[in-house]
């Protein structure tokens, strides 16, 4: 056991050697910010220049991610591609980044989605709202590819809690400027709610820092080192509970979920991808590496709290998304449920549960996405959310129906498709170390089919009604089909071939299960030694 | 040539891609015609490497072809391959060879339609799921398969989607299906957790390490997949509502195939069976209070694809029945026979129906024998042989699976042997309202029909399968080890049947004739009842027709609470309680004062870019402390 945790640090050793390379991480966090910055160089006039810049920007970064797909060094689970810059050493803040199975994959479907919401969702086109500035569109977009970016990548905590916050400002301004009827008040309960999230977080993050000073002498946020602290029963609790309050806002968890569904339905369409396929996944991100990472014992001993939360959340999730006239509530609902997933898969601390949970999340960002691309693409044609207002659109749109429900069908779970591989894996995990959580969770496997397939059939099936006047519903033309078609390939080549994928996971997952094991193990020898010394 | 066998489920899957990418181009009837070939090539490998295995020893009948690793984690890994064995090779050879003439069939039936090639889609598809199935060298393959076939039956039971009754049908069988998925699962994770594995070969081979306990929570869970396919109690409420399907669908999928899957599930998994007997108990008293009960509902509907549907029901109890009592060999020779005359009888109604201009209510037809001979006799035959009439082959698969109920428990076979007359009487009652008696349809005036024989696409199927139900028993006569061919074929996997051991002359003799005479008395019972009579309402009770209020009871027990508490956690549990205590919170916050509130969004705003000019500052400091 101890010789993982070596060589997990051995890794991040290995990891800092090849710093002499190519900056591929650095690049990949900045090129999206200083797309940004050209954007807003450039004269509102000048649009169509504008939206090339800003998708070059962002093909460029998914371009880099592929790049670091293809230097990432399989069968190892510590750090790599490791960047450290001393920043503010009398702070201990330093900007580290890296990466390892648990990040890599989202970071290759952020880089991914960011481009096909750019191109997919541009605000002339989709949004009902009035507000025409694509260029603070743009901008605003590049810089929270950055912020998502950059948390993933993050391996000193304050830099973390940067990026995490930055991510905020973007999806405020993005709601609020290009959302529907509603947008300010759904921007306003999600920035308060998020923001206090986010205090406790900040707070947490000092104590910890702190107390490890404490504990060693030198002031760091550097999370390898931080994961070594030793942490009283109450102060682990209370670290753990701050961090967690932070990550079960974003993800979210039930019951902290009731900003999403006004999030998600009156933001555009490229934010409700973002929220629902990207920002979620800070959520669960960070209940894998920060709560399970710095406070494992903590993690242990409240998982059947979170796991019950995530089990109430899947059930609840299915319930309510059922009752969902508007599609993008409906998703809302069914991604709380998804969300309700990861969690348990986070929580049940299996090596199975934990890589389910962290394929999961890209899974479900690509799913996701998709569904809120294609929603927004019924939007345009039918200027309503509301599935009473649709009817027997497959008669008209068979290739949109075709592709909706094979999207339906990986977010179901159907097997063959991506959806699937996730949710079976966090099952499998969550059954073996928490049986009668895994089996009510079934229900979930139940109640998606319910809403999803109640959900198609008002839209899709049926006759079609016009009213008098009302412009034929299209198919989906050339440019919507680029943006589905990646997405509709990895869904079913994930599906059926997930090794790769998996391959990459597993060892940093199972480091990481390794040192949750060793860490709680230790500071239970910790606290008996505390106790005994006391005790004398 | 047994390496070939990737070709079985490879050549319906480049047919689906093909006509998915292509279909519309390709066009009425080309795609039809393309989508035949492809599964009737899949039905030469097939028979190829049929031979091929025939003419090795009998241990040496079991080849597995892994073609990659699906999933791994932990010490377990899962491979996509299947596995080549007397009862895969059975089950492929059976779909296939069904399958071919039902595509052939429906180029004609769908000649009209204008979803022509997306039909031919999804039938390919459904193949490749369905080979998938039977052939998968481990469990999640299979549920790969069964999960494939499940969402074909989805998209073609509503594949008249414009129709509410139809996509609404189509919606039930997923769900019901996704009911019984859950408990797969749950047997899958106890397999894995273990035997660390769940390829069928390893999985037997660790069987001894598992407690009694787990086996029979194994086996039922399993069951409670295959009930949720096969349609038994108490799921089969979706199989009826499935015939909104197109007919030909309703032939392959629901009665030949699909359904069929959770038997041969069960027979797949006979060694963990096998050491769970009182699981086999309970599998053998479900089947055969289906198949009663299915058979009683079947006397009093008047859709001829209804009675069909619970006829298919009742049979599957049978199946069942046989699976309970481990008679293995004993339910697949059924599932043959029934795949044979029930594919028949699906067709032929399928026949009657396009002949009468889409009528499905057999008390509106009668007199049919003399203007559609052809479909009248392949039907009369379908009757006899689901019958039990000897010499037809439901006479030999019946006959087999009732001796092995005997063996088990003698009520077991009684209350099979009563159900036995009711097949033979609902069958007739509805031969002779469909085929004889007056004519209830008019010729003339407006709504004139000319009822005839379809065209050769649609006949040589009905003729084809109409030879296999006559002659079908000729796969397992019980006349000793020379010419039960099935049973001696499947024994590397399933074993003996339980009759073995203690059959003797003359006790086949009075089985046999038994139950030729619960048979030729069911037969009896509807010429006499019904050779003059169109409603008999002391025989169509309300009870029946409305299939024991079993739908209405699950609607009411299950669908309308879940439906309440959905209402109630999305009005009063989200909107008044969650969100409410968030709105207080933050409401709380802002009670001081007026104008502050509408100063809210401006403040928001201002905080945010501070923010965003804060974390620029911050990162432009190291951007040029770094040096770049």
């Amino acid at each position: 056991m101890f010789e993982v945790v070596n060589s997990f640090h051995g890794l991040v050793l290995n990891g800092t050697t090849s710093q002499t390379s190519f900056p591929y991480l650095t690049t990949l966090i900045l090129v999206p910010v200083f797309t940004a910055l050209m954007v807003l160089a450039i004269p509102q006039d000048a649009q169509r220049l504008i939206r090339a810049i800003a998708l070059t920007g962002s093909v460029a970064t998914l371009g880099i991610s592929a790049a670091v797909i293809d230097q990432f060094v399989t069968s190892t689970g510590g750090d790599q591609l490791v960047s450290t810059h001393q920043w503010a050493p009398a702070l201990g803040i330093s900007w580290s980044i890296g990466v390892d199975g648990i990040s890599l994959f989202l970071v290759a479907m952020t880089a991914l989605l960011f481009p096909l919401a750019l191109y997919g969702t541009t605000p002339k086109r989709n949004t009902g709202s009035p507000n025409r500035n694509t260029k603070g569109f743009f901008a605003w977009m590049l810089i929270l590819e950055t912020g998502c970016i950059g948390s993933f990548l993050s391996l000193d905590l304050m830099l973390f809690f940067l990026f995490f916050e930055l991510t905020l400002i973007p999806i405020y301004f993005l709601i609020s400027g290009w959302g529907h009827s509603g947008r300010n008040r759904a921007a306003m309960k999600f920035f308060i709610y998020t923001f206090a999230g986010s205090a406790t977080l900040l707070v947490g993050a000092i104590a910890l820092a702190f107390i490890h000073q404490s504990e060693t002498g030198t002031l760091t946020f550097d999370i390898r080192a931080l994961g070594e602290t030793h942490l009283s029963g109450v102060e682990g609790v209370l670290l753990f509970l701050a961090f967690t309050f932070a990550f079960a806002v974003k993800a979210p968890i039930w019951p902290f979920h009731t900003w999403s569904p006004d999030a998600y339905a009156e933001g555009p369409a490229s934010s409700s991808i973002i929220l629902g396929g990207v920002m979620a996944k800070l959520g669960t991100y960070g209940i894998v590496r920060f709560d399970l990472g710095l406070f494992p014992h903590a993690s242990i001993m409240l998982a059947p709290i979170f796991l019950t939360l995530g089990v109430v959340g899947i059930i609840y999730g299915s319930f309510v998304a059922a009752k969902q006239r508007d599609l993008k509530r409906l998703v809302a609902f069914s991604s709380l449920s998804h969300m309700g997933f990861i969690v348990i898969g986070a929580f049940a601390l299996t090596g199975e549960s934990i890589s389910g949970a962290v394929i999961q999340m890209a899974n479900h960002g690509l799913y996701t996405a998709a569904l809120f691309l294609l929603i927004a693409m019924i939007y345009r044609r039918r200027r309503s959310f509301d599935v009473a207002k649709m009817k027997g659109l497959q008669s008209q749109a068979p290739v949109l129906a075709a592709i909706f429900t094979i999207v339906m069908l990986a977010s179901i779970g159907v097997p063959g498709l991506n959806g699937f591989i996730g949710e079976f894996l966090i099952l499998v995990g969550t059954f073996s170390a928490h049986r009668w959580w895994a089996v009510v969770a079934m229900l979930g496997v139940i109640g998606s089919a319910v809403y999803m397939l109640w959900a198609y059939q008002q839209v899709f099936h049926g006759k079609p009604e016009m009213a008098a006047g009302e412009k034929d519903f299209s198919d989906i033309n050339v440019r919507e089909r680029l943006v589905l078609v990646p997405l509709v390939l990895l869904i079913v080549a994930l599906g059926v071939f997930p090794k790769p994928v998996l391959d990459r996971i597993e060892p940093s997952v199972n480091a990481l299960v390794a040192h949750v094991q060793v860490v709680d193990h230790g500071s239970v020898i910790h606290q008996q030694a505390l106790r005994s010394a006391a005790g004398k | 040539m047994i390496q070939l066998a990737y070709l079985i489920p490879l050549f319906p899957l480049v047919g689906f891609l093909i006509l998915a990418l292509f279909g519309r181009k390709i066009g009425n009837p080309r795609a039809g015609w393309l989508a035949t070939l492809m599964v009737f090539a899949s039905f030469i490998v097939t028979m190829i490497v049929f031979a091929q295995v025939a003419g090795q020893p009998a241990g040496g009948r079991l080849h597995v072809e892994n073609w990659f690793t699906w999933l791994s984690f932990g010490s377990v890994s899962i491979d996509a391959g299947i596995q080549i064995d007397p009862l895969s090779l059975t089950m492929a050879s059976f779909v296939t060879g069904i399958s071919s003439l039902i595509h052939l069939y429906s180029i004609g039936y769908m000649e009209h339609d204008e979803g022509f090639s997306k039909f031919f889609v999804y039938l390919n598809l459904f193949v490749f799921s369905m080979l998938m199935l039977v052939l998968g060298e481990n469990l999640l393959i299979t549920f790969l398969g069964w999960e494939g076939v499940g969402v074909c039956s989805y998209f073609l039971i509503s594949f008249w989607f414009t129709r509410d009754s139809a996509a609404t049908a189509g919606k039930k069988a997923m769900i019901y299906n996704r009911v019984g998925d859950a408990g797969f699962l749950v047997a899958l994770f106890l397999l894995i957790e273990r035997t660390h594995s769940l390829t069928y070969t390893v999985i037997f081979s660790r069987l001894s390490t598992l407690s009694k306990g787990d086996l029979i929570a194994i086996s039922l869970l399993l069951f409670v997949g295959a009930a949720g396919k096969s349609a038994q109690l108490p799921f089969f409420p979706w199989l009826a509502d499935a015939m909104e399907g197109p007919t030909p669908v309703s032939a392959l999928i629901h009665a030949a195939t699909m359904v069929t899957a959770g038997v041969y599930l069960m027979c797949r998994v006979n060694p963990i069976l096998h050491l769970a007997p009182d699981a086999g108990h309970v599998i053998a008293w479900i089947g055969v209070a289906t198949a009663f009960i299915a058979a009683t509902i079947g006397c009093a509907q008047t859709d001829i694809k209804k009675v069909l549907a619970y006829s298919t029901v009742s049979q599957l109890g049978y199946m069942f029945l046989a699976v309970g009592c481990g008679a293995y060999d004993a339910a697949i020779f059924l599932m043959l026979t029934h795949a044979f005359y029930k594919a028949l009888l699906f067709l032929g109604s399928g026949s009657v129906i396009h002949a009468m201009d889409d009528e499905q209510d057999i008390k509106k037809m009668g007199a049919l024998r003399k203007v559609m001979p052809l479909t009248s006799l392949t039907f009369f035959v379908g009757w006899l042989s689901i019958a039990g009439v000897p010499p037809f082959s439901g006479f030999w698969a019946k006959g087999d699976v009732l001796s092995n109920a005997w063996v088990v428990s003698p009520a077991l076979w009684v209350v099979a042997a009563f159900t036995a007359i009711l097949t033979a009487y609902y069958m007739g009652r509805q031969y002779l309202l469909v085929f004889l008696g007056d004519r209830r349809w008019s010729s003339d005036g407006e709504s004139a029909l000319h009822p005839h024989d379809a065209t050769w696409k649609m006949s040589a199927p009905l003729i084809v399968l109409a030879i296999f139900a006559a002659f079908g028993g000729l796969l397992n006569l019980p006349f000793g080890s020379h010419v039960n061919f099935l049973e001696t074929w499947l024994n590397p996997v399933v074993g003996h049947s339980l009759l073995r051991n203690t059959d003797s002359a003359l006790q086949l003799w009075i089985f046999g004739i038994a139950d030729a005479v619960f048979a030729v008395v069911g037969a009896l019972i509807a010429v006499s009842l019904w050779r003059d009579a169109v409603n008999r309402p002391r025989l169509e009770p309300r009870f029946l027709t409305m299939a024991w209020f079993i739908d209405a009871s699950i609607d009411r027990l299950v669908a309308r609470p879940s439906i309440a508490l959905a209402a109630l956690s999305s009005t009063v549990i989200e909107s008044e309680v969650l969100d409410g205590a968030v709105n207080g919170v933050a409401g709380a916050f802002k009670v001081s004062s007026s104008r502050l509130r509408r100063m809210q969004t401006g403040y928001v705003r201002t905080y945010a870019l501070m923010i965003v000019v804060g974390l620029v500052l911050i990162v432009s400091y190291f951007l040029i402390r770094s040096g770049l």
